[in-house]
Parts: structure tokens; C-alpha cells; sequence
């Protein structure tokens, strides 16, 4: 497919997902790695056997940093300094752009290279860079590919997911200006060859940050490639981007993150290389970099504390568990999504991030609400309540569309009161004597065109259960059975106990 | 003690055997139900779509039209999972949102009631077919029913059970998703439709008639022969025919 480039997409999820519909390699591409990444999780999960107390462990530790967010920074960035960090906070992606672009001029930096980053992929900082002549290099394999391919990542820990090796081959064969056989270990090992060159000659390293820990003023990767490491410790300038919510307050807590992230990204116990890096190149130290920098990114994240709906939304891990779990994400991959961030993470968090009720497009609706994500996620966020918010806070904001508020305005004076309800169903009975035909509706026009595309709707039977109830009453009556004693009294106990208790939750 | 039965306005209109099932089973089992007719819709399309002043308006009719009940029994996880949302959707009126955790208390689905509550597992039916179930999202989880069903297939004679691959995916259904998004839940229920007919299986169960609805529609649409039944429908077939 194309279109997934910048600025060259449809402007609706709708038509973004249709692209996507129609594009079978991506489908299968898509299918295939979440299917394996959902299933690794899986096992890792079963295989930990707690799996839900530490969910619940990693989701207070998050709730705990988060709540209280002002104090974590402080002192991290208080820490980091003190090791030798050269720590900036940026409010907005324009001034992490200016900052980063200060530090490489700064620098007189030819090249850049980067370990995958979504923070840069927000703030589209490779863009910015070549802007200033310097040439940013992706160096995780997925972000490479998809930087040659002049794409954006579609998907939060696999960039690449939408591409087949044979794709991936054509790509990095054009590269290498020979023909490369579509095997695995000969495209890794082109791609290695290739970037140990950039590794040696880049003024700069650029990095995310999957933890921050505030005790230390450290920051922490996890990746599986070892190409972090490389940035971090061979060009003399390293700059880390990282999302203001990154922090944890301390280094056992990087237990409890450790082992949900990894399971629950790609099913592994551990990730292959975690890396503490605490300040720049010491005097006793081999390697590591002369000067560090530290950019905390804010670009939308603070509109998300202090709103009760959204603030766990600052409790991502960034570990993709729910677009691999996603039945959607599944069938459309993450251009459909329009963001930087795709699945329903990325549903939510897009408009979030922006606060611009016009602007949410219809990315909340791209989802049936069914929960998949909230049950992957290593730290509880309940997305999928938070799309219904979205969708409502658009509706209070005046931005719903006229034709669905007065649909709904009908459908509220209906059910409010059973008469009309009767009434309508009897109106439905006469009305579709027109187009229903042996218990059936084919008709593929008006409201019923995209559902009877793919389906035959029932008609309406001649009696509805209000209509039936009257007799089917007296029928049960007469053969009414002895309800058991024992039952008798669990209900009986059941009603006392809700009396009891007064309010509260349900029985679950 | 008053049992009412919460139809929903689905089965209601389109699929009043299933209310009927569930009401001949339990009065086997020594339980009648009562039908409050002032009951409506559960308020979801509206809910979900954003619309909560509408929702609202259909949660009240149905916390006045259960007012009296004790036990609220439903055939959908999906609709007896929006009672979970009433008492969110009033949490800025202390009376109504007292009421609406009252119903929320007593509302039951259907295979829930009858197993935890009346602990019965063997209705005493019989079905000899080959079944498989698709375990519906918001029952599942929102709700948790996920033994309960398993229980009660198992203890139907002759019922020989495969279990349908990838189940605990979405069909696609979504309420207001499936008119929105209509290809992306078309491209999901054909992948449902798909695991369903990998199975081999004469009959597909389970405890959302929306989400059966949906998969039937598009099964139907291949000309597959399929049978779709909610579970209710099957014991009660069950324990009619034996």
C-alpha cells in the first residue's frame, strides 16, 4: 500500500482503513506477528503465575509516579545533574525540536544515530534535523527499514509489522544496490554491516527512554538488538528524548517493570539488553559519551493530570500489548490510525495529547469497544471506557455530527417510555413488509447498506415477547414447579445481604 | 421474592423465543418470572455513542421499571453489562445513582443467575450435535461469565463441544461500530464467521443475541447452514425434546 508517508493519507480513519482492507500482504503481515506476539504474551504470562497480582503492582507503582509526577521530576532531574546531565524540559514539540537542533549545531554534527524513539517520532525530529543538514540513521532494524521505506512506524514496538521479509528484501536491496535474498539472516546481516559503519563516524546518539528511575537520575532502555547500547556509548555527544511520564521512582521498581514490559511486549521473560546509564563517560570509564543531554518532552501529556477520565492514560509502558491484542488494530495495522501512536492506545492517546475536541476526527470510533485491550494492558488503563469519553466529550463540545445527535434525541424519546416503544415496533412490522422476504432482509441501501454487505438481517416476527407475554404468563403458571429450598434460601440470603450493605458493587 | 425478566430490546423485538426459553427453564426450576412492561432499551447505542443526557434517559426507565424487583435476569451480557455503567452514568445525582447501584446489585445474566444463584448446572437436556461458543466481550469481560456457560454445555447429554479458535475475539458487532465502521466489522465478522466453520460444528452458541445476530447474519449470507442459538434457546430445546 501506500499512502502511509507523510502527509499523503486520506484524511478519515474510514478511508485509511480501507486502504488497509484492501491491501492483502499487510493484513497477513499484521495478522501474523500480532497473532505470535499475543500468544508469546500469553505463555509468558501463565508461565509468570501471578501475572495479575504484578499487573496490579506495576499499576499502583505507575498510579503512585504519576499522582505524584511534580516531586518524581524534581528529583530526577535534580539526580541527573549531579551525575553530569545537562537536563531541559520542553512544554511543547517545537521547543524539544529547537532544544535537540541547539545541542547537534551545537555539536557541529554531521550524523545522528538513533535508537528506535517514538518520543522523536511524535516530534518528527529526523525531519527537523535533515532541515540543518544533519542525517539522522535509525539503527533498530524495524525503524530502519521503515525509514528507508520513508514511512512511519506502525506499530508502537514492531515499526515494520506491516511489511513481509520479501517487501523488507526489495527495500534493503535497493540499498545495498544488489539483490538480497529474502532470508532473514542475509538481511540482518546487510543491515548490521551497514550501520557499524554509522555507528563509528555519528557525532551523536539519540535514544528514547523506556524508565527513568528519580532515586538515581538514571535512565533505562530495554531493546533486543544491542543497537542502543552502540548509540549510547560510542558517538561523543548523546541526547535522550523521553515523555515527561517515563519516571519511576526507584530501582526496584524497575523489578516490577522488567518483568511486565518484556511479557507483555513480545512474550520474552526478559529483554535481551537492559541498560542503566547513569550520566556521561566517567574518568574511570572505557566508553560512554563526553556530553549528555536529557530532553523531557511534555507535548500534551500535563492536559492529562488532574483529569480523573484521562490520567491513567500516563501509566502507558509503552509495551504494544493492546494493539497485538486488538481485533481492529488486526485488520487495519497503524497507518489506519493517523497518529504516531496506533492500536487503541493510540486512539486514545492522539486526541488526548491534542485536546482539540474538532480535530479527534473519528479515531475513537475506530474501535467495538470490546475490552481486548484493557485485559492485555500490564497496567490496567481502561481504554476502552476512555474512548467512550472521548466520544462523549465530543458530543458535549458540540462537535457530533447533526444527523447522528438527532438520531439519538429519537432514540432517547423512544425508550424513555414502552408505548412508543410498541408503537415503533409495530410501525417496523408494516414497514418492512416492503423489503423483508422469508424472515429476511437483503436490501442493501439506506442505514442497512454496510451491514447487509456483509450479512442477511432477520425480519421482524409477527409477535414481539410483550406480545407473547400475556399467554406464555398464564402457560407457566399452570406448570409451575417447586422452586429447591436450598436455592430459596440463597436468594433470600442474597436480598438481606444487599439490604445490608447499602450501596457499593455489584456481586461481580 | 420477585424475579423479573429484563428482555432487552433486541430479543424483544427480534428474538422473543429466547425471552420464552428462558422463562419456560426457570419456571421448571421453581422460579416465576415476571415481565415489567414499562422496560425499554438498556441505553448502549446511545452510551457508547457518546450521547449520555439519551442514555440516561433510557437508564431511567428501566431503574423505575425494575424498582420492585429483587432479581433482574437478562439474556445478554452486553445489556446486563450496561447496568454496570448506570451508576457512572449518574454520578452527579445522589438519588438516582443510589437507585442505580440497587439495580446494578440484582442484575444478573441469564447463565449467571441460573448457576451461581440457583446452582443449577444440569437442566436435563439433551442435545446431540456438535456446538461451539462464541464467549461474547462484554459478558466475558466486563462481566466475567466465562465458567458458567462451560458448565452448563457440559452437562447437556449428547452435546458434543469443539471450541471455536481465536474466540475471545471481538465478531465485530459494536452497536453503532458495525454502521460506522461497517468494513473493518465486516473484515471481523468474516474472520469470526471463518473460526466458526473451521470447527465443524452443526451449532453455534452463545449469550449476546447482538453478537449472534451479527455472525448468523453473515454465515447466513455465505449460505452457510450453521445453526446459531443462544444458550438459553438450546436448553430449552434441550429439556423439551429429551
Amino acid at each position: 500500500m501506500s499512502g502511509h508517508g507523510q502527509g499523503t493519507a486520506p484524511a478519515t480513519v474510514k478511508d485509511r482503513a480501507d486502504l488497509a482492507l484492501n491491501d492483502e500482504f499487510l493484513r497477513k503481515a499484521v495478522k501474523f506477528t500480532t497473532e505470535r506476539l499475543r500468544a508469546g504474551k500469553k505463555n509468558a504470562a501463565e508461565d509468570h503465575g501471578n501475572w495479575d497480582d504484578w499487573r496490579e503492582r506495576g499499576r499502583q507503582i505507575r498510579l503512585h509516579t504519576i499522582a505524584n509526577l511534580d516531586y518524581y521530576l524534581n528529583l530526577f532531574a535534580d539526580n541527573a545533574r549531579a551525575n553530569g546531565v545537562h537536563v531541559h524540559f520542553a512544554d511543547t514539540a517545537a521547543e524539544a525540536v529547537k532544544l535537540s537542533l541547539d545541542i547537534a549545531r551545537h555539536a557541529q554534527a554531521k550524523t545522528v544515530v538513533k535508537s528506535k524513539s517514538m518520543v522523536t517520532e511524535e516530534l518528527h525530529l529526523n525531519q527537523a534535523l535533515a532541515t540543518i543538514g544533519v542525517e539522522a540513521i535509525e539503527t533498530d532494524l524495524g525503524e530502519y527499514i521503515i525509514q528507508l521505506a520513508n514511512e512511519t512506524p506502525s506499530h508502537i514496538i514492531i515499526p515494520a509489522i506491516h511489511k513481509n521479509r520479501y517487501q523488507i528484501a526489495e527495500l534493503l536491496s535497493k540499498e545495498a544496490g544488489e539483490t538480497l535474498a529474502p532470508d532473514t539472516q542475509i538481511l540482518a546481516g546487510f543491515v548490521r554491516k551497514k550501520l557499524r559503519e554509522k555507528f563509528l563516524e555519528a557525532d551523536i546518539g539519540m535514544t528514547g527512554c523506556n524508565f527513568a528511575i528519580a532515586e538515581t537520575g538514571s535512565m533505562v532502555l530495554f531493546e533486543n538488538e544491542g543497537n542502543a547500547r552502540m548509540v549510547t556509548t560510542v558517538p561523543k555527544t548523546q541526547i535522550t528524548l523521553m515523555g515527561m511520564e517515563r519516571i519511576i521512582p526507584s530501582w526496584e521498581d524497575l523489578e516490577v517493570m522488567a518483568t511486565l514490559l518484556p511479557r507483555s511486549a513480545t512474550g520474552q521473560k526478559l529483554t535481551v539488553y537492559m541498560s542503566g546509564i547513569t550520566g556521561p563517560k566517567r574518568a574511570a570509564d572505557a566508553d560512554g559519551p563526553e556530553e549528555m543531554h536529557i530532553v523531557i518532552v511534555d507535548n500534551g501529556r500535563s492536559l492529562q493530570l488532574g483529569d480523573p477520565e484521562f490520567q491513567e492514560l500516563l501509566n502507558c509502558i509503552r509495551c504494544g500489548a493492546c494493539l497485538n491484542a486488538c481485533p481492529v488494530y488486526r485488520h487495519i495495522g497503524g497507518h489506519a490510525y493517523g497518529g504516531t501512536y496506533s492500536g487503541p492506545i493510540g486512539a486514545v492517546l492522539t486526541p488526548a495529547l491534542k485536546k482539540n475536541v474538532a480535530e479527534w476526527d473519528d479515531i475513537a470510533n475506530a474501535s467495538s469497544l470490546c475490552g481486548a485491550c484493557y485485559e492485555a494492558c500490564p497496567v490496567k488503563i481502561p481504554l476502552h471506557e476512555m474512548l467512550i469519553y472521548l466520544r462523549r466529550r465530543k458530543v458535549e463540545a458540540g462537535e457530533g455530527k447533526l444527523l447522528e445527535g438527532l438520531g439519538m434525541k429519537g432514540f432517547a424519546s423512544i425508550m424513555k417510555n414502552a408505548g412508543r416503544f410498541k408503537t415503533v415496533l409495530k410501525l417496523g412490522k408494516l414497514g418492512q413488509k416492503l423489503v423483508a422476504r422469508g424472515g429476511e432482509i437483503r436490501l442493501k441501501a439506506g442505514p442497512l447498506k454496510g451491514w447487509n454487505s456483509y450479512r442477511i438481517t432477520p425480519s421482524l416476527p409477527k409477535q414481539s415477547f410483550r406480545d407473547k407475554w400475556k399467554t406464555l404468563e398464564e402457560e407457566i403458571r399452570h406448570g409451575l414447579q417447586e422452586l429447591d429450598p436450598a436455592a430459596k434460601a440463597r436468594m433470600e440470603a442474597l436480598v438481606k445481604e444487599r439490604e445490608q450493605e447499602g450501596g457499593g458493587h455489584g456481586h461481580g | 421474592m420477585k424475579v423479573s425478566l429484563f428482555i432487552t430490546c433486541l430479543s424483544d423485538a427480534l428474538f422473543p423465543r429466547v425471552g420464552e426459553a428462558i422463562v419456560r427453564l426457570l419456571a421448571k426450576r421453581g422460579v416465576k418470572v415476571d415481565f415489567p412492561p414499562a422496560q425499554t432499551c438498556c441505553g448502549q447505542p446511545a452510551f457508547n455513542s457518546g450521547y449520555w443526557n439519551e442514555a440516561r434517559a433510557s437508564a431511567k426507565t428501566i431503574i423505575e421499571a425494575f424498582e420492585d424487583s429483587d432479581f433482574v435476569i437478562s439474556p445478554s451480557g452486553s445489556c446486563t453489562g450496561m447496568i454496570q455503567h448506570y451508576p457512572k452514568l449518574f454520578e452527579n445525582d445522589p438519588v438516582m445513582h443510589a437507585r442505580a447501584i440497587g439495580l446494578q446489585r440484582k442484575s444478573y445474566e441469564f447463565t449467571q443467575f441460573l448457576v451461581n444463584v440457583l446452582d443449577v448446572t444440569d437442566v436435563g437436556a439433551s442435545f446431540p450435535y456438535k456446538v461451539t461458543y462464541h464467549p461474547s466481550c462484554h459478558g466475558s469481560r466486563l462481566l466475567g461469565v466465562k465458567d458458567e456457560p462451560m458448565a452448563l454445555m457440559q452437562a447437556v447429554k449428547g452435546l458434543e463441544f469443539v471450541p471455536l479458535p481465536f474466540a475471545e475475539d471481538c465478531c465485530g458487532f459494536g452497536g453503532t461500530f458495525a454502521v460506522k465502521m461497517a468494513d473493518i466489522s465486516g473484515a471481523m465478522v468474516t474472520e469470526k464467521a471463518d473460526h466458526v466453520k473451521e470447527t465443524e460444528a452443526q451449532v453455534l452458541v452463545g449469550l449476546d443475541l447482538a453478537c449472534l445476530m451479527n455472525i448468523a447474519g453473515n454465515l447466513r449470507y455465505r449460505g452457510e447452514p450453521v445453526r446459531v442459538m443462544h444458550l438459553a434457546e438450546l436448553l430449552y430445546e434441550g429439556v423439551a425434546g429429551a
